[in-house]
């Protein structure tokens, strides 16, 4: 945030630079996954954000429904799975926004390489920035929320799939909304109801590793609709730019 | 087939479950209405709003060179 | 020329002539069904032995939940013909179908939450159908939320269309997965999914009330298109000319 200009003028190079990778037939996708991630890392505060968010939200929880151990372990991995649903989403506005408005957003849907593969790396980063560290910090909310010990594993292996599905289709609600100038609220409003499937697995998946069934079906479950969201969100994402950046 | 009720105090309250029955019918018939009615609303709105546009540039029109009030139509095209 | 018809069906003032002369028989018909339906029902139906005449909320309840999720359908499928074959009437089409099945669905809502009370003591239950139901509002509403956003017609009519097929490609998900989230929540005392096969002379009633629904709902969608279509086109020729004329 300190130096805009650097932050602005960088994914034009990267993207003109992935054009000649591209011409001399290198891997375009590689190139963007590392100038997004890049990209990333230099707005370390966009990163902090989600996460502080989340272990906020978690620690009003008890001062909200009182500090009974018992209660606080019931509502654990619902609590923990509905507040990683809403950072992520929060997160999710400003993934296409600043491309949008320094129109390098314009700029990928008119390179040679299809802008599925663009949204796709773009959406891998925001997983990589936002999912992996919310599934690798809510064990130590489960502890704080007093989560039953046979629920950690399972809280982190359903967070760690169920947020790469989360990011994916919340691309799809970002990339619709990117054209407006206020899209806060509205995004959530679109995309919440598409997050019930993921929802009702992850926390499924966790409930029974707590009763102490086997989480394994649930868990193959959240891969397969990451595996179908991987392959369509990105798609729909990339007709939504189209739509949003046709003026 | 015959009528299921003596009467229509009997009808009305459906053995205590009448005022469910009747709200529920009540409700959708509103709704209903309001779906038929809303759109004929803002028709006649729209027609209203026509009208009225339609008199300011009648007047405007009236002031105004016959040239001008050509490319004036040309360009509301 | 065999695809004419088909252009023509895409032409407003086309159909904003033609359905005029379809109004006063779909008005008809709908009223008569409707009408004929609910004294039937309500009247001449018998009782049920169980639940009394509280199930006889069963004639708006099923056909309006019925028409709610068609009516999603119906929907995405005009917004798809909308984005492929860029037809200016089937996007006019898409978005008169919203506010149409955002009420139905209310209505469905409704009607099931006050059929609830004096069959199970509540009105609210987290049933499986009840709760998909919700979030097929919520659909609705993010759809309807999201038309209004933007300030460009063309641009809210193709954002639209696209996550009303997103929409379409998760409804199945949602609802299989809110199935599965029910039998694992299943409270032993409510049984509300009886399969037991309905006696003709409650079924035919509720037959003539869905009937009547789907002219209704013919009815509704066309006013609501002819209004969307008049607030449109208001400024192009024949529009004020029928304007003018008072039709």
């Amino acid at each position: 945030m300190s130096t805009p200009e650097a932050t602005r003028q960088a994914p034009r190079v990267d993207v003109a630079r992935n054009l000649a990778a591209r011409e001399r037939g290198g891997p375009g996708f590689v190139a963007l996954l590392r100038t997004e991630l890049l990209l990333a890392l230099r707005r370390r505060a966009d990163i902090a954000n989600p996460l502080l968010f989340f272990v906020t939200v978690l620690a009003l929880l008890p001062l909200g429904v009182g500090p009974e151990p018992a209660l606080l372990a019931r509502l654990a991995p619902g609590m923990i799975w509905v507040m990683a649903l809403l950072a992520t989403l929060l997160s999710q506005e400003s993934l296409f926004r600043s491309d949008f408005e320094d129109g390098s957003l314009e700029q990928l849907t008119l390179a040679p390489q299809p802008l599925y593969f663009a949204v796709l790396a773009k959406v891998a980063v925001h997983w990589l920035v936002t999912g992996l560290p919310l599934a690798m910090l809510s064990p130590l909310l489960g502890l704080m929320l007093n989560l039953p010990p046979g629920g950690y594993i399972c809280l982190l292996l359903s967070l760690l799939l169920g947020t790469a599905s989360l990011s994916l289709i919340g691309a799809v609600g970002a990339a619709l909304t990117v054209a407006l100038r206020r899209p806060g609220l509205l995004l959530a409003l679109i995309v919440m109801p598409l997050y019930v499937p993921v929802l009702i697995f992850g926390t499924g998946a966790v409930q029974a590793a707590l009763d102490g069934y086997a989480y394994s079906v649930q868990l193959a479950i959240l891969a397969a609709l990451l595996a179908g969201a991987a392959a369509l969100a990105p798609l729909a994402a990339a007709g939504a730019i189209r739509i949003s950046t046709d003026s | 087939m015959e009528f299921q009720f003596d009467g229509l105090a009997d009808f009305l309250a459906m053995n205590g479950h009448g005022p469910y029955v009747w709200a529920a019918y009540g409700i959708t018939l509103l709704a209903m209405a309001g779906l038929i009615v809303q759109p004929l609303l803002a028709r006649r709105q729209l027609r209203r709003e026509f009208r009225r546009e339609q008199r300011i540039h009648a007047r405007r029109a009236g002031r105004r060179q016959p040239g001008r009030r050509a490319a004036e139509g040309a360009l509301a095209e | 020329m065999a695809w004419q018809w088909f252009h023509r069906l895409g032409s407003p003032r086309w159909f904003y002539e033609k359905s005029s002369g379809w109004l006063p028989w779909l008005a008809g018909a709908s009223l008569l069904l409707l009408a004929v339906g609910m004294a039937w029902g309500l009247g001449f139906a018998p009782q049920d032995a169980k639940q009394g005449n509280s199930y006889r909320i069963i004639y708006i309840h099923v056909p309006a939940a019925f028409l709610a999720l068609a009516g999603y359908y119906l929907m995405a499928i005009s917004g798809a013909i909308g984005l492929i074959w860029k037809m200016k009437l089937s996007f006019v089409v898409m978005r008169a179908a919203a506010p149409i099945g955002a009420a139905l669905t209310f209505v469905a809502l409704f009607t099931g939450a006050v059929w609830g009370k004096p069959t199970w003591g509540t009105y609210w239950v987290w049933d499986a159908r009840i709760t998909s139901m919700l979030i097929l509002f919520l659909l609705y509403v993010g759809m309807i939320a999201l038309s209004r956003a933007f300030s460009r017609e063309q641009l809210a009519d193709k954002a639209c269309a696209l996550l009303a097929l997103v929409g379409t490609v998760n409804i199945p998900i949602i609802y299989k997965s809110v199935d599965w989230w029910f039998t694992l929540h299943q409270p032993a005392t409510i049984k509300l999914t009886e399969s037991s096969s309905i006696d003709p002379s409650m079924f035919y009633p509720l037959l003539t009330m869905i009937a009547g629904f789907y002219c209704f709902y013919a009815w509704a969608l066309i006013l609501q298109t002819r209004t969307l279509v008049l607030q449109r086109e208001w400024r192009t020729q024949w529009a004020s000319q029928l304007l003018g004329e008072g039709r």
